[in-house]
């Protein structure tokens, strides 16, 4: 393809190319801190292409493909360039990841020890990463934590922050000095906007850390919490993973013990400054 | 990589990779998964020197196949639960049939469906038990269901809601509308029973078998695993009554095609210019050489050209040449009178041609 750009992120590398030049230029910008692949191989390729030749410049439009995909692609504007290598990236991982069990969550560490937070769309794991890599945590990543079967570690994956809606304005207050990519409106999931992790979880993004706590939050309801016994974990976080059948034993045997060995809670929180004073304080009775 | 010629020459001399950099295992890997081939090629080149990164990744590769070897096994397993009770033999074809038998074949080969042969007059039967053992139709549509039923080779494909797994049904080898028949009664009353109640073609059959899709059916998608099977079935389970065999299902010009095919591509003790089948080493179970062919050179070039038609993106290549050949296997499977009549049916409906 005639534009492409290599990244590391975490164990991940991937090669992206692209008909057209603006999506990698912005790709290349935003990601110009990470290192480039290890021995120059990729595990996965990502092609941003013109589903017919015309529309490459007739209306352009981006289809999303890769090593592996979905059927029935929904092609995506040219503006949105940047938001289509992020869901063609984070769909490679999600279909074609073997090697650790993948987890819808986000992931934050401090001292070695890593808090998982996973929820539906809209319970508020990203901001809520973000906003901890504000306050001394070490952001791992916003949408997948990686979870090696043999050791129990958790991976980083700290690839570009994805704020949505209300979350674009509170990180641009809570950290005006970072970047950002092109504000992105009227996208299926509203207002889009990506953020740049700070140069510590860039650095450190090979350091794996050991699973201490898991969270299951809600946004908008009064502050409370509740165990999670390691019976609806387990069901719970099999839903979370993208990967869990495809590993086949394997998989169940990284759940179990994270589900086991780690306590879990959830929490609902009426707004950000309450979830995060939960947050240390659950972190600091561990 | 214009085209898939370096995958070609990675599975057929594995210590040809060793020369590559991390940009070419790149495109490799690349072309080999959108080849299904990625678990293939881990076999292929375990032990090959390369980057450390490029070995992880093939070990998921191949892990991800083992996985998938499992998972096909236990579907066949349910499959001969749900029709025991008819006191049939659940004849395993293509993947599948090639792990259960324990077959080089099926050495790091991606699984998809499950395809089994039952015999034509006990279809309804069949039908019933896998209804009633959880399975439920994928295509609502009337037409498709009824242009199965009336015409095709095989049953509506039907799936398992709880495992999420496919099942296609054959009575016969080829479509009833195909221009060639083969002998489908015969490869059932030869097939051969396995330990745990399920049963394969024979070694002969099985080739039959995969050649007439390659080769007397398919618009060859996926046409270079297909072929990797073939080579692997030809040195490992061909026998000298191949040819008979062959010509008795009608299929010797498919597997012959085959033969030359796979010889050219895959046969790692000469180089791909010098394709012919003279030169094939023979083995003891060696089938011996194919029948004269009746066609010149130039038809195996056009296949070669279309099986390689993948860069180093994974992108497909050569969308004239691919397009002949979707033509083509639509124009082997109908007269011209119901092709015409199929199309404009699609066409009404709104269908789209793939690509």
């Amino acid at each position: 393809m005639k534009h492409v750009h290599h990244v590391q992120i975490g164990p991940a590398s991937f090669r992206i190319g692209s008909d057209w030049r603006a999506p990698i230029a912005q790709i290349a910008d935003l990601y110009r801190d990470y290192p480039a692949p290890i021995d120059g191989v990729c595990d996965y390729t990502v092609r941003l292409f013109a589903a017919r030749p015309w529309r490459r410049w007739v209306r352009p439009a981006i289809t999303l493909g890769g090593d592996f995909t979905l059927p029935d692609a929904v092609p995506m504007p040219l503006d949105w360039g940047v938001l289509a290598a992020e869901m063609a990236m984070n769909l490679q991982l999600a279909l074609g990841e073997r090697r650790y069990l993948l987890l819808h969550a986000s992931a934050v560490e401090r001292e070695g020890r890593a808090l998982l937070m996973t929820g539906l769309s809209g319970a508020g794991k990203s901001t809520l990463a973000a906003l901890l890599a504000t306050r001394g945590w070490r952001l791992m990543g916003d949408e997948f934590a990686l979870v090696d079967p043999a050791t129990g570690l958790a991976h980083a994956f700290p690839r570009l922050v994805s704020l949505k809606n209300e979350s674009v304005g509170v990180m641009a207050q809570a950290v005006p000095d970072a970047r950002f990519g092109p504000l992105l409106t009227g996208t299926p999931k509203g207002d889009l906007r990506h953020l740049v992790p700070d140069l510590p979880a860039i650095v450190r993004m090979a350091e794996p850390a050991r699973p201490a706590l898991v969270l299951y939050p809600r946004f908008g309801f009064a502050a409370a919490e509740r165990t999670v016994p390691p019976s609806e974990g387990f069901v719970r976080l099999t839903q979370a993973s993208t990967n869990y059948t495809a590993l086949g034993e394997r998989g169940f045997d990284a759940l179990i013990r994270l589900v086991r060995d780690v306590p879990a809670l959830a929490i609902d929180y009426p707004d950000t400054d309450a979830a995060l004073a939960q947050v240390e304080r659950l972190w600091a009775a561990l | 990589m214009r085209d898939a010629i370096s995958l070609v020459h990675a599975l057929r001399d594995p210590a040809s990779s060793a020369t590559l950099d991390g940009a070419g295992w790149t495109q490799l890997i690349a072309s080999a998964r959108a080849e299904q081939l990625a678990g293939t090629l881990a076999d292929r080149v375990r032990g090959v020197v390369k980057p450390r990164h490029a070995d992880h990744l093939l070990d998921a590769a191949y892990a991800s196949a083992e996985q998938g070897r499992v998972q096909a096994l236990w579907e066949a397993e349910m499959a001969r639960r749900a029709l025991a009770p008819l006191g049939l033999p659940v004849v395993l074809l293509k993947g599948t049939a090639y792990v259960a038998a324990g077959l080089a074949a099926g050495r790091g080969r991606s699984i998809g469906d499950l395809d089994i042969l039952v015999p034509r007059d006990r279809i309804d039967e069949v039908e019933r038990a896998l209804l009633a053992a959880g399975w439920e139709w994928v295509k609502p549509d009337p037409y498709d269901d009824a242009y199965y039923r009336q015409w095709m080779h095989e049953l509506p494909p039907l799936i398992h809601r709880e495992r999420d797994r496919m099942i296609d049904v054959h009575h016969t080898v080829l479509p009833l509308t195909a221009r060639i028949t083969p002998d489908a009664g015969a490869m059932l009353s030869d097939a051969v029973g396995l330990r745990d109640g399920l049963a394969v073609l024979s070694g002969d059959d099985m080739i039959c078998h995969s050649a007439a899709h390659l080769f007397a059916d398919g618009d060859l998608a996926g046409g270079l695993r297909n072929l990797w099977d073939l080579h692997c079935l030809f040195a490992e389970v061909a026998t000298p009554a191949l040819w008979e065999r062959a010509r008795m299902h009608g299929l010797e010009v498919a597997v012959a095609r085959a033969w030359r095919l796979a010889g050219a591509l895959y046969a790692p003790t000469r180089a791909p210019a010098q394709a012919g089948a003279q030169s094939r080493r023979r083995t003891a179970r060696n089938p011996g050489l194919p029948p004269a062919r009746e066609h010149g050179h130039m038809p195996d070039r056009l296949y070669r050209r279309r099986l390689l038609a993948r860069d180093g993106w994974g992108r497909a290549t050569r969308p004239v040449t691919r397009f002949a050949f979707f033509v083509r296997s639509h124009w082997l499977r109908m007269p011209p009178a119901m092709l015409a009549r199929h199309l404009f049916t699609k066409w009404r409906k709104g269908h789209r041609a793939s690509g």
